[in-house]
């Protein structure tokens, strides 16, 4: 009863959020909708199927391509989008293809590959990207309707994510999300279990990247302006650094990493102010923050602040002793 | 001819670099079965302290000798402090809390105030100098990067043939419940190793800090320093070593040969090849992998 209310009163408040905040802030939370689409994808990949990517800026950067030389070329959005999630799909079962053969570690330097690759062509297919100039993107337009306000593409963010969430939740009750977190735990027995997990892990593949790319659709209207180096391998350091703060396997998780990588930013432009000078305008304080982040939650909370919010709320509703931390992701072998 | 000669012997240069580099992730990772992302940025960290310490008005030697210890004492702090609670856990946690070294490591560099985003540049007693054989010239700077590599592959070598400490790290590389059954403490051996991975990664970046100047990006440098571990085999030594050089050569090469950009992407469309076609790499015997 009180899961249900509060479930209707996130999403009044979701709803009414135009309503209740400035443009800047409503942007933000237009951002935090960006990142859970992604988040989703990354998170299937990473958080269910326990597959290692540090490619999946490239994908994004396929998506919000896709979408901006296909609006610019005049396809309305519904197509745009699709064509951007269908043509990051496809990439990403192409890089899934290594995936088949390798574990851990050769994976994540078959992705880190991909990355490095795909900001190159980026920036060298002139013709159809912009180069290294980068190209200007248009605000969206939905049935020959200019969403040119903030709130109307808030919306449309909005209604997205909630999609991929719904999605994700709904995947992950199917048959073939039971066979991606049997590969994650246990490969070898999955497999004598006839769990083909060469056929599950490219579907993996293909639906992350394709929810990512999906994302970078929107992310190109969103910043407005795309250039290769916004796909480089320190963003897609960041969207793994949210699943795993969010909390890895969880879907609550992708919603909680996607605030606090918004949040992150934004508390520190209102520290900036507060802290003394020659700290304050350090370039390096962000990525600083982000790893000490990473360190601490590895280190500390490694089901990120989806576990703590789990343990904060037992501790609540029985008012005693929180239970030890569950151990959510698991694997059996840890060589390659 | 000459000038094809003289392109590989640029490559082997700075692909010796990357085989430094790579040398050190094996290394951490043989013993520990840890993968290290922040290898580069150790690497910069290295040649930051060169920098600070020739600027402070040390000669150069003494200054890549201290930075070296220095680095070698910090590796073994990050293993006992950070690295050693983690043992054991998920390669994605792991790999995930090097990355968070790394970037903390490239925020505090840039944090520092005389550091900075700024490039620097670390001098050094033969600059300008070059070797010359007939038509072919090679600078000593490059002379120097292959000159140190050579000699610290040779001094690796006898430490792991000729002293208890390398032969302890050898079994632990092959077998680590034998090796600790064996008296072998692998506490301190992990520590050890991390020690001397960071020292190589410290003798890398002071030997890089001429050709490529010192900044904070260094430790990107680095990352090409895993398909050199990939290419051979990543696992072993001889084949890091041999991967980074080849690597080294096939930049220089596509830097010359090919359209303009070729050279920053050919180590990682070497590398997606290799995984490919070869994903045990090229020096590695195909053992099957015990269930």
């Amino acid at each position: 009863m009180a899961r249900t209310a509060l479930a209707v009163a996130a999403a009044a408040l979701l709803l009414a959020a135009p309503l209740l905040l400035a443009e800047y802030s409503l942007a933000q939370l237009s951002f935090i909708c960006i990142y859970v689409v992604a988040g989703a994808g990354l998170m299937l990949l990473v958080g269910y199927t326990g597959q290692i990517s540090l490619g999946h800026a490239a994908f994004l950067g396929v998506g919000a391509y896709t979408e901006a030389i296909a609006q610019a070329r005049g396809l309305p959005f519904p197509v745009s989008a699709a064509a951007s999630g269908l043509l990051a799909a496809g990439c990403g079962a192409l890089v899934g293809l290594p995936a088949l053969r390798l574990k851990g570690i050769y994976l994540a330097i078959a992705t880190l590959a991909f990355g490095f690759i795909a900001v190159e062509v980026f920036a060298r297919w002139e013709a159809l990207t912009g180069g290294n100039a980068g190209m200007a993107v248009a605000p969206v337009v939905l049935f020959g309707h200019r969403l040119g306000e903030e709130w109307e593409f808030y919306y449309l963010c909005l209604a997205v994510a909630v999609g991929a969430m719904f999605a994700l939740a709904n995947l992950l009750r199917s048959p073939t999300g039971r066979a991606l977190t049997a590969i994650r735990d246990a490969e070898i027995p999955a497999r004598s279990l006839g769990i083909d997990a060469a056929h599950y892990k490219t579907v993996a593949f293909a639906l992350s990247a394709g929810a990512t790319g999906i994302a970078g659709a929107l992310y190109a209207h969103r910043i407005g302006f795309i250039s290769p180096e916004a796909f480089d391998i320190l963003l897609s350091i960041e969207l793994l650094t949210m699943i795993l703060v969010g909390g890895l396997g969880s879907a609550a998780g992708v919603v909680f990493g996607a605030a606090f990588l918004i949040a992150v930013p934004q508390a520190l432009i209102l520290a900036r102010e507060l802290l003394p000078e020659g700290i304050a305008r350090q370039s390096g304080l962000q990525p600083a923050l982000f790893g000490l982040v990473l360190v601490l939650t590895v280190l500390f909370e490694p089901e990120g602040l989806n576990g703590l919010w789990l343990r904060l709320r037992s501790r609540a509703r029985r008012g005693g002793a929180a239970p030890g931390r569950r151990r959510a992701y698991r694997k059996s072998e840890r060589t390659p | 001819m000459i000038e094809f000669v003289q392109l590989v012997l640029g490559g082997v240069a700075v692909g010796c670099v990357y085989a430094l580099v790579a040398l050190g992730i094996v290394l951490v990772y043989k013993a520990t079965e840890t993968v290290n992302f922040a290898q580069g940025e150790l690497m910069m960290l290295g040649a930051f302290l060169a920098v600070a310490l020739t600027s402070a008005g040390l000669p150069y030697w003494a200054a890549f000798a201290a930075a070296v210890v220095l680095m070698a004492l910090a590796g073994a702090a990050l293993e006992r402090v950070v690295l050693r609670p983690v043992l054991g856990r998920p390669q994605f946690a792991i790999v995930m809390l090097t990355l968070g070294i790394g970037l903390m490591a490239r925020g505090l560099v840039a944090a520092v105030p005389e550091w900075g985003a700024q490039t620097h540049s670390l001098e050094t007693p033969f600059a300008g100098a070059s070797l010359h054989a007939g038509e072919l010239t090679l600078s000593a700077d490059h002379a120097m990067v292959i000159a140190t590599t050579a000699v610290l592959c040779g001094a690796l070598t006898l430490f792991f043939h000729g002293t208890r400490l390398g032969l302890a790290m050898r079994a632990a590389s092959q077998n680590q419940l034998g090796a600790c059954y064996m008296g072998v403490s692998l506490a301190r051996l992990h520590s050890a190793v991390w020690a001397l991975s960071a020292a190589i990664a410290a003798i890398a970046g002071v030997l890089l800090a001429p050709i490529t100047f010192v900044h904070t990006n260094m430790g990107l440098i680095g990352l090409k320093a895993f398909p050199a571990a990939v290419i051979g085999g990543f696992g072993s030594l001889p084949g890091a070593l041999a991967g980074g050089i080849v690597l080294g050569v096939v930049e220089s090469a596509a830097g010359f040969y090919l359209p303009e950009g070729a050279k920053d992407v050919a180590a990682w469309v070497v590398v997606l090849l290799v995984l490919m076609l070869r994903p045990a790499g090229m020096f590695a015997d195909a053992a099957p992998r015990r269930v």
